[in-house]
């Protein structure tokens, strides 16, 4: 149904079991991508195991300077940046009362600042183009919250209104700006959860399953199509049900 | 007109859809002309496009006619 041809996009934090499977559902689709991360080596193996219309631009988004030159880079090697993923992020996990200056300025640094940068360096293309799509990945616990996590969430959320507030200025433009927000997904973050913490959270969420990767990848590729032109400022929750919001 | 002046006048003729004689010295992008602040951001873009400069934010703000985009574009370029 979804077809990209044509289109260019950009998937931070594509090194990540979430933004691999996001790349490869954009690409799958025939749109060509630039990989974005900090470590390389995973990026130059997707990026090669796609094969045509694939390339790599790595970056460390905790750098203020990064989002405009890898806008730039990506920009470089596609020609365009049609469509924006902004997947890359961090966590500093803490008690909020243990939670130093620095654990909470580097998880917003990079979770939401980062995702400023890069939206606003790639709005000017998307402008002229008369055409963009910008998706944020969010999380389930930008809405309920989550104990130790009070930055992470505190990110997650900014990025919502900072996602609706953008989708109003740029709508008459062909542009739009939606969130997708997983709730617990299968990858080497959760596979190192013991059978109890795993069955713990299996209690919360009706579906009693993790999701797939592939399954926030596609809710990614449906806001990123043509299809999706008339949904903008919205936030798809892809939680199996954990919270119904 | 100079031809600065004349390139300009063509910009703004293109994107905001106005008739040609509206958009003359004194016209406000804004007040005259009918551009919302997202059109008046666009249009420094085609001005940094079409002349090969640079107009930072705090001069952007000031142009707010038709004649400060020419007065800026001829001291820029």
């Amino acid at each position: 149904m979804f077809d990209l041809t044509g289109k260019t996009a950009l998937v931070t934090g594509a090194s990540g079991g979430i933004g691999g499977a996001i790349a490869t559902a954009l690409h799958g689709t025939g749109a060509t991508v630039a990989l974005s991360g900090t470590r390389e080596g995973p990026l130059r193996e997707l990026a090669d195991a796609l094969g045509e219309r694939a390339h790599v631009v790595p970056a460390n988004l905790s750098e203020a300077e990064a989002p405009a030159r890898l806008l730039k880079d990506a920009a470089g090697a596609m020609g365009s940046v049609d469509i924006l993923v902004n997947n890359a992020g961090i966590t500093r996990d803490n008690l909020f009362m243990r939670m130093s200056d620095e654990e909470w300025a580097q998880v917003l640094e990079v979770n939401l600042t980062g995702v400023f940068r890069l939206s606003r360096a790639a709005l000017r293309g998307m402008m002229k183009a008369r055409w963009g799509r910008i998706v944020n990945i969010t999380s389930v616990v930008g809405a309920t919250g989550n104990p130790g996590q009070g930055n992470y969430a505190a990110a997650k959320a900014g990025l919502v209104g900072m996602s609706k507030s953008l989708a109003y200025e740029v709508a008459s433009r062909g542009i739009t700006v939606n969130c997708v927000a997983p709730g617990f997904i299968a990858t080497a973050m959760t596979d190192k959860l013991n059978e109890e913490q795993k069955g713990k959270i299996l209690t919360q969420i009706p579906a009693g399953r993790m999701g797939s990767p592939e399954e926030i990848a596609a809710a990614v590729l449906y806001l990123a199509s043509p299809e999706a032109g008339y949904v903008t400022g919205a936030t798809l929750h892809v939680n199996g049900g954990m919270a119904m919001i | 007109m100079s031809d600065i002046a004349d390139r300009v006048k063509k910009i703004v003729v293109e994107h905001l859809g106005v008739d040609e004689d509206k958009v003359v010295e004194s016209a406000s992008f804004i007040d005259d002309l009918g551009a919302d602040s997202l059109d008046t951001v666009e249009l420094v873009m085609a001005f940094e496009e079409e002349f090969g400069i640079e107009i930072p934010d705090d001069a952007a703000e000031t142009i707010q006619t038709v004649g400060d985009a020419v007065t800026f574009i001829k001291g820029a370029v």
